[in-house]
């Protein structure tokens, strides 16, 4: 197997879904010729034509009306939302038409061909507005699935089942990892489970559960906890929403305590929703309160980035706390 | 590629400034009110049985909307929207195409999907939100919708129809198809972002769809004039180099022309084409609304002059396709049918509680399963509170 980053993971996952269907169509604000702005899709344009890899106009809201209706007249729809920061011109095509076209029509149409793939997250320097990780506003809306992978392996078997499944997908991408995370990825076809959360490492004392970017935060902090003497289960969720229940829960009662770390900000984010539903399920095994390490409640910051992330440091204070509580 | 911006006009050496009306914008008409052609107009391709077809839609589409919003005040339905006075844009752009090209509608098109052959009980299940309508009874009355006819369901978001048709249409275009998307909007929907995005989107990825804008002079309240300035929504076409025609609206021949031309340039040159077809809403925006808080009675009766459906007879009464009899007989059919319909669609049953949580998903999840699980054991307890599923499951 090739050690490959996970941009490489993503173009080789667009490779084979353009390959394995002719119907499959790439498109965004300059994926066409220049491969995108990250290079996600190099090579495509040349390799499948200009009719289904190309450049769009500038209008997200446009890119996403389009996607909706080409995945609805059947065709397989890959739409790249240059930076996630940018995805909210079009939040009415995704909140009020892709994710509620099957419903809507009672099943006489769908978008269930449609992919939304899209850069998130912060740690590339990129200020409030090439940084945010807009997950739970997806998450809050029924009949999206929402997507994070944590690494090239992932990246790419997520991405090929995300394409495929008969739902519409937002697919997060970690932009700090496009280059930075490189592991090894079968050259071949894949896919990962959605839905299903992975338990990453085995442990008795704490569950640690974030997704994205965020695992490798919350791997380094077990790594500090266990010098401690501290076992932690570290897990990641993968798939947003719908959401893994049970593999949380399971992992939960096992250890009593859960740590939910997430990039975006604090109040209303998907941590939240997990704590609930976490101490709904599991009251009686908790020994402790649910700790959410993340963002503050502020746009993010630029200068000032290094003190507001929730850093391996800040989620192996709170392990520390949540333990010794 | 080029870097070159675009410019064929000359080269000036003092400031010269051009204003929205220096596009003159010719309107097509080649009906008059009483039936004849206007000298040398260029009729559509329609013979007897055509011309039959359409006025059958037109006069069902008349005797519907009258009983619905009859059935509306006598509160036996919820809601309901005409399209009283504009019928001839909808069924005589759906006339000129094929039945392989998709309509998507706005929500005032009832017309297209009736001249498909939506059937009066489809209409019926889905106004009453029974559980045959086609959509589960999940969509407020007039969000129509049919696979089976290729007329995309209506939703009321305004004008993310647009840039869903140009995508829609480019899908075609990739299969090689011989099929183009219709996409219906009025000019205040024209005002929405998604409008310049899927008009924008359209002429640069050259997707096979016509764009049909019925400028009914009205959104809900707000009349043209507090909507846009230019010379109408043609304007923005043309700006968007997008071929671009004005048409009368209530001319059905008018209507019928337009479309047709559109559809065979659409197909050969896979290019949109956009259609401004000027009309005007006679009715109420909905049955929610009073236009007499917002307009004269001498405009509406100077619209009411201009009826399209009475053109249209006129019209075939000169052809002797049409008589008097017949019209009478016609429309007292109708009338008994819708009635009758009526009868038998408010009877049938709410949808079934289990369609709650279908189509969220292509299967539903085991949180919406448990989610169902709840609302079923709460309404046993207390099934007097909800008589429409009580006792159902």
């Amino acid at each position: 197997m090739a050690q490959i980053n996970l941009l490489h993971a993503i173009n080789s996952a667009l490779d084979i879904a353009m390959e394995d269907n002719d119907r499959t169509v790439c498109f965004g604000e300059d994926v066409g010729h220049f491969g995108g702005v990250f290079r996600a899709t190099s090579g495509l344009q040349e390799k499948y034509g200009k009719a289904r890899c190309f450049n769009t106009p500038l209008v997200e809201q446009g890119i996403i009306g389009f996607a909706n209706g080409l995945a609805a007249q059947g065709s397989v729809a890959i739409a790249e939302i240059q930076f996630a920061d940018y995805i909210f011109p079009a939040f009415d095509q995704i909140v009020n038409e892709a994710a509620k076209f099957r419903y809507r029509t009672g099943n006489e149409f769908n978008v269930g061909k449609l992919t939304i793939r899209t850069p998130y997250g912060g740690g590339i320097a990129g200020g409030l507005y090439h940084s945010q990780s807009p997950e739970a506003y997806f998450a809050h809306t029924p009949g999206l699935k929402v997507v994070i992978p944590r690494n090239p392996y992932q990246a790419k078997g997520l991405l090929l089942a995300s394409i495929r499944d008969d739902n519409p997908v937002i697919f997060f991408e970690p932009k700090r990892l496009y280059r930075a995370s490189v592991g090894e990825v079968p050259e071949e076809d894949y896919q990962l489970p959605l839905g299903k959360a992975e338990v990453v490492q085995t442990g008795t004392d704490i569950t640690l559960l974030a997704w994205g970017a965020q695992m490798e935060i919350i791997e380094k902090a077990a790594q500090l906890a266990s010098n401690d003497g501290i076992s932690c289960e570290v897990v990641d969720l993968r798939t947003i929403l719908p959401w893994d229940i049970e593999t949380i829960s399971n992992s939960v009662m096992k250890t009593g305590r859960l740590l939910v770390s997430q990039e975006a900000p604090l109040t209303a984010g998907f941590a939240s929703e997990i704590a609930a539903t976490i101490q709904s399920e599991c009251f009686l095994h908790l020994e402790s309160p649910i700790a959410r390490v993340c963002g503050l409640d502020t746009p993010y910051p630029l200068a000032l980035e290094k003190e507001y992330v929730s850093d391996h440091l800040k989620v192996y204070e709170a392990i520390k706390k949540s333990v010794n509580f | 590629m080029s870097t070159e911006i675009y410019n064929d006009g000359p080269v000036v050496h003092q400031p010269t400034f051009i204003d929205g009306h220096s596009v003159e914008i010719p309107e097509l008409r080649i009906l008059h009110q009483d039936g004849t052609t206007y000298p040398g107009a260029d009729l559509p391709d329609i013979d007897q049985t055509l011309a039959t077809k359409i006025y059958h839609t037109l006069a069902f589409h008349r005797v519907l909307d009258e009983r619905m919003v009859a059935s509306q005040r006598q509160g036996r339905l919820s809601f309901y929207m005409t399209a009283l006075g504009e019928e001839a844009a909808s069924v005589g752009g759906a006339a000129g195409l094929e039945p392989q090209d998709m309509i998507m509608m706005q929500y005032r098109e009832q017309g297209a999907l009736m001249y498909r052959g939506f059937s009066l009980e489809n209409f019926m299940n889905q106004l009453f939100s029974n559980a045959e309508d086609l959509g589960k009874g999940r969509q407020m009355p007039i969000h129509y919708g049919s696979k089976a006819l290729n007329c995309m369901t209506v939703s009321s978001t305004l004008a993310t129809q647009i840039p869903q048709a140009t995508g829609y249409a480019y899908g075609q275009k990739l299969q090689g198809l011989d099929a183009v998307t219709i996409c219906y909007f009025g000019e205040g929907a024209a005002s929405e972002g998604d409008f310049h995005a899927g008009l924008n989107m359209a002429a640069v990825q050259e997707a096979p769809v016509i764009f049909f804008c019925r400028n009914n002079g009205y959104a809900i309240s707000t009349p043209a004039e507090e909507q846009f300035r230019g010379n109408g929504i043609a304007s923005r076409g043309v700006g968007y180099g997008i071929k671009t025609i004005r048409i009368d609206g209530n001319d059905i021949l008018a209507v019928l022309k337009a479309t047709q031309i559109a559809r065979a340039y659409v197909v050969k040159e896979s290019k949109p084409v956009l259609i401004e077809a000027m009309s005007y809403r006679l009715g109420a925006h909905s049955t929610s609304d009073d236009p007499s808080g917002y307009r004269t009675k001498e405009e509406e009766a100077k619209w009411q002059s201009n009826d399209p459906i009475l053109r249209m007879k006129n019209w075939m009464l000169k052809q002797n396709w049409w008589d008097e009899a017949q019209e009478t007989a016609l429309f007292e059919q109708y009338r008994e049918q819708v009635l009758a319909a009526v009868k038998v669609a408010e009877k049938i049953d709410k949808p079934n509680i289990d369609t709650m949580i279908t189509d969220v998903y292509d299967m539903p999840s085991a949180q919406l399963q448990a989610q169902l699980d709840d609302v079923k054991a709460h309404i046993k307890k207390y099934p007097e509170a909800y008589p429409f599923t009580a006792g159902k499951f």
